[in-house]
């Protein structure tokens, strides 16, 4: 067994999954350990990144095409880093959040195991492991989401099972294909085929699978309900972790591939405003809070795909790195932003957002997390989503795609009025009939939530650092 | 003296970290929260005076860190950037008094003061920007932190205030947001330089730099309540007394001012935008605003919103004398900066101490409140004849360079504008103190006959008044605002 820190980030949090499941008493000891660890191993990963570039290790000695490689470089160890960072986060809220036994029973093991499988996701070198990763992913992520037990949990949870099989589906039909052209699945022999119609087919049927999963829109279908009905921290897994390892996937495949024509980027790019601006909609419509903040979501993801889209097929060299901060963002933020939501929720005992103003309880503390998280995730500086926003429009005007600007304006102004019906709710009094207490729900549980959104703020400030780093070892262009 | 670099930062610090310590505080804690806010603000003025005698000693301060590749997070303490924060210092010591006295048995006071606080340091911010980037951070910053303070009553009237405050504002941000980003691609730089940093582009792409211009001029609008950005703030008047002083003396409208200031002055420079055609029309513009701003005065019968729409009139003779492209008019408006904010703070205070005090507010329940009130009315009263321009008032020096500054400009049509605004100013204020003064009670007297407000309420109105009488009497002193603006003025047409 090897021990170096790469494998170590796949077995920790396995055999963490194993053992939880196997001693359900210890498994909320075991489980905020196992995170932690797998931290520690990411730290020390990302040690050797910094020290060495990329860095790639072979599992059992075997070499590509035979063995299994796995390969960090800085974007991989940037995102690993944001998941294990979040994933502890999320962790320490579940301690709270999970009052119910058989929840604390499943959860522990169904996130293990989905932390297995996204730094799988992150380390993979061939797309059929991509595959098996994504699959493990899948079947923790519809158990984290029907935890909460409530009809529209399952009903939900179905939905986006149903989704995610035939996104995976799609993914392995087309490394099928792929097999059959160019007889190698590893990115190496991606990059070596001959461009060919058959080749582009299959990697087409690929992608239209990593955006069912990533639920871009039209294909965002089974997203809210499926974050919305989950308990919180399960929801914070979700909505800032699950979906962007399809992403991250899209944004490795996108250099792999033959390079994508001008008409692809435009088409994504436009999935991408649609995205923003239906899932904006949606959200001013939003009755509930949770099913909000999951519109949001659907937002973000097509921001995402506009800041890839940015300044078309010649841009992307760059452009990857706009969307890789936007990625980081969101996910830090989302997941503060359904942590509290998920307290706000519990102080007050219901989420919908027309009542929340005749609550005589405030959990102020949560309330300030949300309104930071908002901040974020609307762009306003100096968070990371600002970062992020700015990068995006930044390439687009200097490139001249005037229209993405536009689209990313118009997001911005529809993302702060959804967010204002929130963020107004919590400072109204006049609708109250108890008297107000002072500084209500204050409570251990609101540090995890704190803690994400005041990274999402403060790590704008550090966005220099962030981005050189996760240009080490060229993640896109050089030899994988 | 020691050298302390990091001054700026320091200066920058005292209200940013004061905040979270606000919000954390119990609400009864009471005066352990009124020690902190005086201790910050007192702190604050003497780390000003100390900056400021050591930049007229002519050392630069300049502190700056990457943000992004190029891009930097950039304080630096230039004159101008003293001008502004010497202004919010003093006047965030006095408001503080003032809010303390004002909110003493609200809900809700760990909230106010932390984002008061938290609006302070954001002015403090944009006064110190070194660029473009970090100046919109904390305008960005000011409009989130002064949006609770809008709708700091809660009602259903301060929520829609808060509404379309906030739609104007963000969208102002964003507009920015656009033009920094467009004067990052076209020049490569955000950086504030006397001079501007768009002569090239104006000569190879004279097009884009007018958009630009319009752009950023635009944005800064918004707060800067140019006509017909102007609506927010006559509805955003419903705030507490201390924070509508504050917005309107200080703080929002000033950011704006100050911005259209730094954008002209040190993004274009006042050559390039003159070259560019750009000045002109944005002096006419300002000259619209004045008048419209005081017409639309006359008719309000709620005191505050008749002081809210003379500062519509009243800031954008910064604007003016900005764009008048003349150094004697320049004088005049970053004279005016001052001046204003003076002058308007006094007002507002003043409104707030006879709602508070009488529960006046209405322009004709005004009768016969001078006996009632003789300190607040006097404090009133001198800041509304400053407006008028009453020599030797404060608002008489701005107006005086203005004037001065349109003829050397060759545009004499200000002298007709600036005679029509203060007879326009006259005749919103004339009958206000006629009705204070020289009007009795009637049978409808107040109840209380001499009604209690602490000194924490009566006191700064009158020291506000007593400085803008110092302002204007005393303005050829040294370190006086209008000897510093003469500093200034010499910097930004590199004289």
């Amino acid at each position: 067994m090897q021990t170096d820190p790469m494998t170590l980030t796949l077995f920790v949090p396995l055999f963490g999954a194993i053992a939880a499941f196997v001693l359900p008493r210890a498994a909320s000891v075991i489980g905020p350990f196992s995170v932690l660890a797998t931290g520690a191993a990411v730290a020390l990963l990302a040690r050797e990144v910094l020290a060495a570039g990329a860095v790639t290790v072979s599992l059992g000695g075997w070499a590509p095409p035979l063995g299994i490689a796995l390969r960090a470089d800085g974007l991989s160890v940037a995102m690993l880093a944001m998941t294990a960072a979040v994933g502890l986060l999320v962790s320490l809220g579940a301690l709270d959040a999970l009052r119910d036994a058989r929840q604390r029973q499943y959860f522990w093991p169904l996130w293990l195991l989905l932390l297995t499988g996204m730094n799988g996701v992150y380390l993979g070198t061939d797309i059929f492991n991509l595959y098996v990763m994504i699959e493990v992913i899948a079947l923790a992520a519809v158990g984290l989401t029907v935890l909460s037990g409530t009809t529209a949990a399952l009903r939900a949870g179905l939905e986006y099972m149903y989704a995610s099989i035939l996104g995976a589906l799609l993914f392995l039909t087309g490394v099928g294909f792929v097999y059959l052209q160019i007889g190698r699945l590893d990115f190496a022999g991606l990059i070596a085929a001959e461009p060919s119609g058959a080749l582009s087919a299959a990697l087409a049927l690929m992608l239209v699978g990593l955006l069912l999963k990533t639920a871009l829109f039209p294909l965002h279908f089974w997203l809210p309900a499926a974050h919305a009905n989950a308990t919180a921290p399960a929801s914070a897994l979700l909505s800032g972790l699950v979906v962007k390892a399809a992403l991250y996937i899209f944004l490795r495949l996108a250099t792999y591939m033959p390079p994508p024509d001008e008409m692809l980027v435009t088409l994504i790019g436009t999935l991408g405003a649609g995205a923003v601006i239906w899932g904006g909609i949606q959200a001013l419509r939003a009755e509930r809070l949770k099913m909000l903040v999951a519109w949001s979501t659907v937002v973000q993801i097509g921001l995402i795909f506009i800041a890839f889209a940015r300044a078309g097929q010649i841009g992307l060299a760059e452009s990857w790195k706009a969307a890789a901060v936007l990625i980081l963002a969101h996910g830090i933020a989302k997941a503060a932003m359904f942590l509290a939501a998920g307290r706000i929720k519990d102080e007050v005992g219901h989420d919908v957002i027309r009542d929340l103003d005749r609550s005589a309880i405030r959990p102020t503390l949560a309330q300030f997390t949300f309104a930071l998280a908002a901040i974020s995730l609307i762009g306003l500086p100096p968070s990371l989503g600002f970062i992020g926003k700015w990068s995006l429009m930044e390439g687009a005007l200097a490139a001249g795609y005037w229209h993405w600007v536009a689209v990313t304006m118009v997001g911005t102004l529809m993302s702060v009025a959804y967010f204002s019906r929130v963020l107004a709710a919590f400072l109204r009094f006049d609708r109250v009939r108890a008297p107000v207490g002072e500084h209500q729900g204050w409570a251990l549980a609101d540090a995890a939530p704190l803690t994400l959104a005041l990274s999402a703020i403060t790590l704008g400030l550090m966005a220099a650092p962030i981005l050189s780093f996760i240009e080490l070892g060229y993640p896109f262009g050089a030899t994988p | 003296m020691i050298d302390a670099p990091l001054l700026p930062l320091f200066i920058l610090l005292t209200s940013l970290l004061a905040a979270p310590v606000l919000f954390a505080l119990p609400e009864r804690a009471a005066s352990l929260r009124t020690g902190i806010n005086l201790g910050m603000a007192m702190l604050k003025v003497g780390l000003v005076a100390w900056l400021s005698l050591k930049v007229s000693e002519g050392v630069v301060y300049d502190l700056r860190f990457a943000m992004l590749p190029g891009l930097e997070f950039k304080l630096q303490a230039d004159p101008l950037a003293i001008l502004f924060v010497a202004l919010s210092a003093v006047l965030w010591l006095i408001t503080t008094v003032y809010s303390v006295g004002y909110l003493e048995r609200g809900p809700h006071r760990a909230r106010f003061f932390g984002f008061f606080t938290l609006c302070v340091a954001a002015t403090v911010g944009i006064a110190m920007a070194g660029n473009l980037f970090t100046f919109l951070i904390f305008y960005e910053l000011l409009t989130l932190a002064t949006y609770p303070l809008v709708i700091h009553r809660g009602t259903a009237e301060a929520l829609r205030a808060g509404r379309i405050y906030l739609i104007y504002t963000l969208a102002g941000g964003l507009v920015l947001l656009l033009g920094t980003l467009g004067l990052w691609v076209l020049a490569g730089t955000t950086d504030f330089v006397p001079g501007g940093v768009l002569d090239e582009v104006a000569e190879s792409r004279p097009l884009a730099a007018m958009l630009l211009f319009a752009v950023l001029v635009g944005a800064l609008g918004v707060k800067a309540t140019l006509v017909p950005f102007h609506a927010w703030l006559p509805i955003a008047m419903v705030a507490p007394a201390p924070v509508s002083a504050l917005l309107h003396a200080v703080a929002v409208v000033k950011a704006g001012a100050f911005g259209i200031m730094r954008v002209v002055y040190e993004v274009f420079g006042i050559e390039t935008a003159q070259a560019l055609g750009m000045t002109m029309p944005l002096a006419v513009l300002a000259g619209v605003t004045i008048i419209y701003g005081s017409i639309r005065a006359i008719t309000q019968d709620d005191i505050k919103k008749r002081l809210a729409f003379s500062t519509v009139s009243q800031v954008s003779y910064i604007t003016l004398g900005v764009a008048l492209a003349s150094p004697i008019a320049a004088v005049g408006a970053l004279a005016h900066l001052i001046h204003q904010g003076l002058m308007k703070i006094t007002m507002f205070m003043a409104a707030g101490n006879l709602a508070e005090g009488l529960g006046v507010k209405k322009v004709s329940r005004m009768d016969g409140v001078g006996r009632a009130m003789p300190g607040t009315m006097l404090a009133f009263s001198l800041a509304a004849l400053a407006m008028i321009g009453l020599p030797p008032l404060a608002g008489f020096v701005s107006k005086w360079y203005l004037a001065q500054g349109g003829l050397d400009a060759g545009a004499g049509w200000v002298i007709a504008l600036l005679l029509g605004s203060s007879l326009l100013n006259a005749i919103y204020f004339l009958p206000m103190l006629h009705r204070a003064w020289f009007r009795d009670a009637g049978a409808a007297a107040f109840a209380p006959a001499r009604p209690r407000i602490g000194w924490m309420l009566a006191a700064p109105p009158v020291t506000t008044a007593v400085l803008v009488l110092v302002a204007g009497g005393f303005a050829n002193a040294p370190f006086s605002p209008l000897e510093w603006t003469r500093f200034i003025v010499a910097i930004e047409y590199r004289e």
